[in-house]
């Protein structure tokens, strides 16, 4: 096992290397000249070029560009924006605890759902409702995320009237910045002796319906692991020595059988870590939501380049990362491993 | 004798035909594959099954109802868009778009995926290694965002879109074709071809490659749902196919603004997104269900 985990450290540094090379080459790439394409209709007066080309360090030679923006990355030190003029790293994380909420909202919904549901598909296999649920999971699967929250918003927001169209949280209510969490920071003592609950409900009525959204294709892929794990597991022969021991039916399907179909569901759950990034993309640009998604499309749009690769060297890193504590978990709690 | 060898006779089966019978069994699988041949015939036939141009605008007929709803036109079935374009016919077109950029993606990510795939699983070794670790880097980006940052590079429109999630695509094409190039190359036949003084590269494409097709079909039905539903979050982010374009995303994002005030202007481009995803997601299963030999009976 020492092995393996040593051998994916030594491939973490070609790829993260990959990784750096390729949000360097995210500017450099554009065609025509990149400092001009930033400019845009502020005009071309050669002294703003020439400023804004040694600030973005293109006036050097690309080894060293590339040196330098390793050493700075490394440094935590990814530039400022172009828009805003703040550092990257400062607005990635001023964005990030909405992100990392309403991804989590997310996932805590669709493992809510899904693995229950799983089990109960695999316990009743080839009945009616493990058809009827495993079609059902399949739409989910299939469900294009920004049209889905759009139809919840038409159901739920503007033919009810129940939830919130967009947003974090009422433009009435000023939440202090504590965790960045406003599920946490509105259970603030102050804001509670200010407001009492009302923002933490807010808060809730306003994450409903983007964890739904972004949380129903996790939902299908958990329901459908749950199912076919549970399905392997329950076959297994100490699944049989439990029966026959006469053990309850429930005490061997919950800790015989589900304590070890877990495993697999807990790394798929790790590894949805990507997805998520992909669906806060979507699902934050319909719901307002100011999250990194929403900022790195509108960083795309507004010709944000700095933003753009410090966003993505991030993003990627941070995929890398979590893909390796993974494994490191999976080769801990996988007996199999050992 | 006589009986026994016809007995036999009988016995066999086409590949193909013992194929079908697994495959026909699978009604999920017959319900995708209806769902794939009806937006087939709708991209193929779209001039002549729309009843108005995808680009016509009616002036005095701008964000009409579909027509069984009270205030609609029996000349526009699904009613028409905020410039008065008729929907029916968009959408019938977006049919052709979509299985355009579904045919486009799987073909550009299948061919290089697979040449990867079977070279890193042929050769093994440094080449392996190499082409993994390319793999690594594709799959440290979240799909869209790759997408994204190629799309930004390259520039906004349905082509760059295309390519963009065709590069987000290679990287599940090189790991299912390694895997069973991998284990293809350990048996028999192939060593029996290099022994006659094959080339790799004959090896590779006449031997392994044959016997990687049963997940290669697979992944391929699943790459045009994926294709398709990427390109089309690109076109809903403005960052794919660009207005006037019929292409289902950007018509999503064009209804946004009018999200109360006609709802089937978001509903319907979307169901028809939905569908063609489904309907590739059904045939996949199917087809794994059918092909792959460990879960045949």
């Amino acid at each position: 096992m020492l092995n393996f985990l040593l051998k994916r450290l030594i491939d973490l540094v070609p790829t993260l290397l990959g990784v750096s090379l390729l949000a360097f080459f995210v500017i450099r790439l554009v065609p025509g000249d990149p400092v001009m394409l930033m400019l845009g209709e502020r005009g071309a007066d050669p002294k703003v070029y020439q400023e804004m080309k040694r600030e973005l360090g293109l006036d050097k030679p690309i080894l060293s560009q590339y040196q330098s923006f390793l050493i700075n990355s490394f440094r935590g030190d990814l530039g400022r924006s172009l828009v805003s003029k703040r550092k990257v790293t400062e607005e990635f994380f001023g964005r990030f605890p909405a992100t990392l909420e309403l991804g989590l909202c997310a996932l805590f919904f669709a493992a809510l759902i899904g693995i229950p549901l799983g089990i109960l598909a695999a316990l009743k296999r080839n009945s009616f409702f493990d058809y009827f649920l495993m079609g059902g999971s399949l739409v989910g699967y299939s469900m294009p995320i920004f049209w889905w929250g759009l139809i919840l918003i038409i159901i739920f927001s503007v033919g009810l009237g129940l939830t919130p169209v967009s947003g974090r949280i009422d433009v009435l209510y000023d939440v202090p910045t504590i965790t960045g969490f406003y599920l946490v920071d509105t259970l603030s003592p102050e804001v509670l002796a200010e407001e009492g609950l009302a923002p933490f409900i807010s808060a809730i009525s306003h994450l409903i319906l983007p964890s739904i959204a972004m949380g129903t294709i996790p939902l299908a892929v958990l329901a459908r692991m749950t199912r076919s794990s549970m399905l392997e597991v329950m076959g297994e022969d100490y699944i049989r020595t439990a029966k026959a021991k006469g053990l309850p039916y429930k005490k061997i399907v919950l800790i015989h059988g589900l304590r070890n179909a877990l495993i697999p569901i807990i790394t798929v759950l790790g590894l949805m870590f990507g997805s998520i990034i992909t669906g806060a993309i979507l699902t934050e640009t319909i719901f307002s939501w100011p999250g990194i998604g929403k900022w790195l499309v509108a960083s795309i749009n507004a010709r944000d380049y700095p933003v753009i690769q410090g966003g993505v060297l991030f993003i990627a890193t941070m995929v890398v990362l979590i893909n390796l504590a993974v494994d490191f978990v999976y080769a801990v709690i996988n007996p199999k491993m050992r | 004798m006589q009986s026994n060898i016809e007995e036999n006779k009988s016995d066999y089966e086409h590949p193909l035909r013992d194929f079908w019978v697994g495959f026909s069994a699978n009604k999920g699988a017959l319900i995708g594959l209806a769902f794939i041949l009806f937006f087939v015939f709708l991209a193929v036939f779209a001039p002549l099954l729309s009843p108005h141009s995808p680009s016509e605008l009616q002036e005095n007929a701008l964000r009409l109802p579909p027509s069984f709803y009270e205030g609609g036109n029996a000349s526009f079935f699904f009613g028409t868009d905020d410039v008065g374009r008729d929907l029916l016919s968009r959408l019938i077109y977006g049919a052709r778009i979509s299985m355009g950029v579904g045919f486009l993606v799987v073909f550009l990510s299948a061919s290089v995926g697979t040449l990867l795939g079977l070279m890193a699983g042929y050769f093994g070794g440094k080449v392996d290694w190499l082409i993994m670790r390319f793999v690594d880097i594709l799959m440290a980006f979240p799909s869209i965002l790759l997408a994204i940052v190629v799309v930004s590079v390259m520039g906004p429109g349905l082509f760059n879109a295309i390519v963009a999630v065709a590069i987000v695509a290679c990287p599940s094409f090189i790991r299912i074709v390694r895997a069973s190039a991998m284990e293809e190359r350990k048996k028999q036949y192939v060593m029996a071809s290099k022994t006659f003084g094959a080339s790799s590269f004959r090896i590779m494409f006449s031997e392994i490659l044959p016997n990687c097709m049963a997940p290669l079909i697979v992944q391929i039905s699943l790459g045009f749902s994926d294709g398709i539903l990427n390109v089309a979050a690109l076109g809903f982010l403005g960052l794919g196919a660009q207005a006037p374009t019929p292409e289902w995303g950007i018509m999503l994002a064009d209804a946004r603004a009018f999200i109360s005030s006609d709802p089937w202007l978001v509903t319907l481009p979307g169901l028809c997104i939905l569908f063609v995803v489904l309907g590739f997601n059904l045939l996949g299963d199917g087809l794994r269900d059918t092909l792959d030999p460990r879960l045949k009976k």
